[in-house]
């Protein structure tokens, strides 16, 4: 057993195993304790080992929620506390002076995700479920079509040239969309799916009834492939709402900024959005000091809220979806 | 030709439901890989619109190449991206494997329920709130580091500008959003291993160790190989948020920072030197492209069942 090399398949050791059990009455056993189950040292020393891991995962979000209420006063004089001399909300009431900017970029990230996932599921399941099929006489030629760009890429330049020259998207909501909806990479995992998923017998039967294709794909694929699909749907929608790459290469326009980017400028906009302070407000002097460090923490605090609140109900789908098809067949 | 459009008809749900998603393949992938012509080219806008730029640009053979490797950068982007890589795929690995190991052996489950959800919960914030979570602790006047550093009297640093210790931060942050998926991964496919090969282990009085190391690993190495050989054909491709955001695009920091993507970006819109960065995309896509080949021939002559075509 302990000549075993750990890179030997599982066929080996399982018949090795075999060996063993067969000579069993010469295995001496030294250890009387349970060997299903860790020593109890060590299963504490595990627990902290990984509650170790998992608070590094989270405390920075917990660090700057703190740091978004804390005064800027205290923040000047002490830094970024991890319990604050002096708690407060002015970052909060500040950033409600400059709702409208904020609302314009939640409007315009919530408008792109819902928008950009429904294309997203709709064109990707079309795909590849088209492929998934042996009656489709193209199918290989199509699954290459959409597999060499997994090999090969366009490169940014040339994408951007296209999207900016070619299809003249620079500045419009569009350019926060298209270039995201397609992934080679889903398009596989889907087609895995649907090939592991429906079977041929039922849609054999449905055609015999007289159903259209179309009518077997959304009546009878759609309802049976939703677990695949929700799984689609929640990969596009977490890359639609934290995109901010699209928007650095394609978007100047402020009306058109979303959450995430202008989380980005958020310095530069921070001074873009005090000089469009109501004179009136500055007059009635709501902020000694303008709360710039806190507003930042709490800006990035509002754009990771929605996740944050929604993650531990989508996580299991999440998993879920992780397994859902291999790349391979 | 009678019977290619009798077959065109035969097929025609099938092409109506793979034509969205050609068009878009044709526009978003295969024409910027035609656009790609461009790193021989000195590109010219043309009124006639985007062919007309692409084909009127003048040729100008290899010296957008020769340009490119004339500098220092070509050789620092070339080194920094393959190895971050190394290093991530490696320790990338190790930190994966060994956290889904340790999170099925937890005795309490639900515990193991909590630690899975804090440890990917890093994979779906952004690089851009991720850079903000390290300037709290690496912010000059006001960082966590800098204040434990107060505490026992040294200086502050700048972190922001001292490049030696970046190395160490863009691998720590990469494993930070990184091990929680990965762990995940293989954590569902420790989770389908066929009990009885752990029954049969226990009965020939294996302990946990050696359950580990001679039924764990050996069926998550199909796996391993798969997801390595996906990184390796990767390896010219970086993450460009943790590149970019991360470090605040310091300059001070370009050294250790500056990868073949951010180095194309920069190119391109700082810069505007369109012919250099596309020479540099190219390279990039070229080198990857003959990568992936080559790994997945390799694995295919060991282990054909873990070959990716």
């Amino acid at each position: 057993m302990a000549k075993l090399e750990r890179n030997e398949s599982p066929v080996v050791i399982s018949s090795s195993l075999g060996e063993m059990k067969g000579g069993g009455t010469k295995v001496v056993r030294k250890k009387h304790r349970d060997p299903q189950h860790m020593h109890p040292v060590v299963n504490a020393i595990i627990s902290v080992l990984l509650g170790i891991l998992a608070f590094t995962c989270i405390f920075p979000f917990i660090y700057v929620i703190i740091i978004s209420f804390t005064s800027e006063e205290s923040i000047v004089r002490n830094g970024f506390q991890l319990i604050p001399k002096e708690w407060s909300l002015d970052a909060y009431h500040y950033l409600w002076s400059m709702k409208e900017q904020l609302f314009r970029s939640y409007g315009v990230t919530i408008f792109i995700t819902i928008v950009g996932t429904i294309i997203s599921v709709l064109m990707i399941t079309f795909y590849a479920y088209a492929i998934s099929r042996p009656q489709f006489k193209y199918r290989k030629f199509f699954t290459f079509l959409a597999f060499f760009t997994m090999l090969f890429s366009g490169g940014l330049v040339p994408t951007y040239i296209v999207v900016t020259q070619f299809l003249g998207l620079k500045d419009t909501i569009w350019a926060l969309i298209l270039p995201l909806t397609m992934n080679a990479f889903y398009i596989i995992i889907m087609r895995t799916f649907f090939l592991k998923s429906v079977s041929e017998s039922i849609l054999e039967s449905a055609r015999i009834d007289g159903a259209s294709e179309w009518r077997i794909f959304f009546q009878i694929i759609f309802p049976l492939s939703l677990p695949g699909i929700a799984t689609i749907a929640l990969f596009s929608t977490l890359g639609y709402w934290n995109d901010w790459f699209t928007a650095l290469l394609y978007i100047d326009d402020p009306n058109l900024v979303p959450l995430q980017s202008l989380l980005m400028k958020i310095e530069a906009n921070l001074e873009f959005m005090r000089q469009n302070l109501d004179v009136a407000i500055m007059q009635q002097s709501l902020f000694d000091t303008i709360p710039e460090e806190s507003a930042k923490m709490a800006m990035v605090v509002i754009a990771t809220l929605p996740i944050a609140i929604s993650y531990p109900f989508f996580q299991k789908y999440f998993i879920s979806g992780l397994t859902i098809g291999g790349v391979k067949e | 030709m009678k019977g290619i459009l009798k077959d065109i008809y035969k097929n025609r749900v099938w092409l109506l439901m793979i034509l969205p998603g050609t068009i878009w393949l044709l526009l978003f992938s295969y024409l910027p890989m035609f656009g790609q012509v461009l790193a021989f080219k000195k590109f010219r806008i043309d009124p006639d619109g985007f062919f007309a730029s692409v084909i009127n640009s003048e040729w100008v053979g290899w010296d957008n190449f020769k340009y490119l490797f004339s500098t220092n950068d070509a050789w620092i982007i070339t080194r920094n991206t393959l190895i971050y890589n190394l290093i991530f795929i490696v320790v990338g690995l190790i930190a994966a494997v060994a956290t889904a190991i340790l999170l099925s052996e937890l005795i309490n489950k639900r515990l193991s329920k909590v630690y899975q959800t804090s440890i990917l919960f890093p994979h779906f914030i952004s690089w851009v709130i991720g850079s903000y979570f390290v300037f709290t602790f690496l912010s000059t006047e006001h960082g966590l580091l800098n204040q434990f550093l107060g505490w026992f009297n040294i200086d502050s640093i700048s972190w922001y500008n001292e490049s030696k210790y970046w190395p160490f931060i863009i691998v720590f942050m990469s494993l930070w959003k990184g091990v929680g998926y990965g762990s995940i991964v293989y954590l569902a496919s420790i989770v389908g291993i066929d009990r009885t090969y752990y029954e049969a282990a226990m009965i020939d009085g294996a302990s946990k160790w050696k359950q580990i190391k001679h039924v764990t690993l050996p069926m998550l190495k199909p796996l391993m190989i798969i997801l390595t050989i996906m990184n390796i054909g990767r390896i010219f491709n970086s993450d460009f948020g943790l590149f970019y955001q991360v470090p605040r695009d310091s300059g001070a920091l370009y050294s250790v920072t500056n990868v073949i993507d951010t180095y194309v970006y920069r190119g391109l819109m700082n810069l505007g030197d369109i012919g250099m960065s596309t020479a540099a995309g190219l390279y990039q896509s070229a080198v990857g492209f003959i990568l992936v080949i080559i790994t997945n021939y390799i694995v295919r002559k060991v282990d054909e069942e873990s070959a990716l075509f």
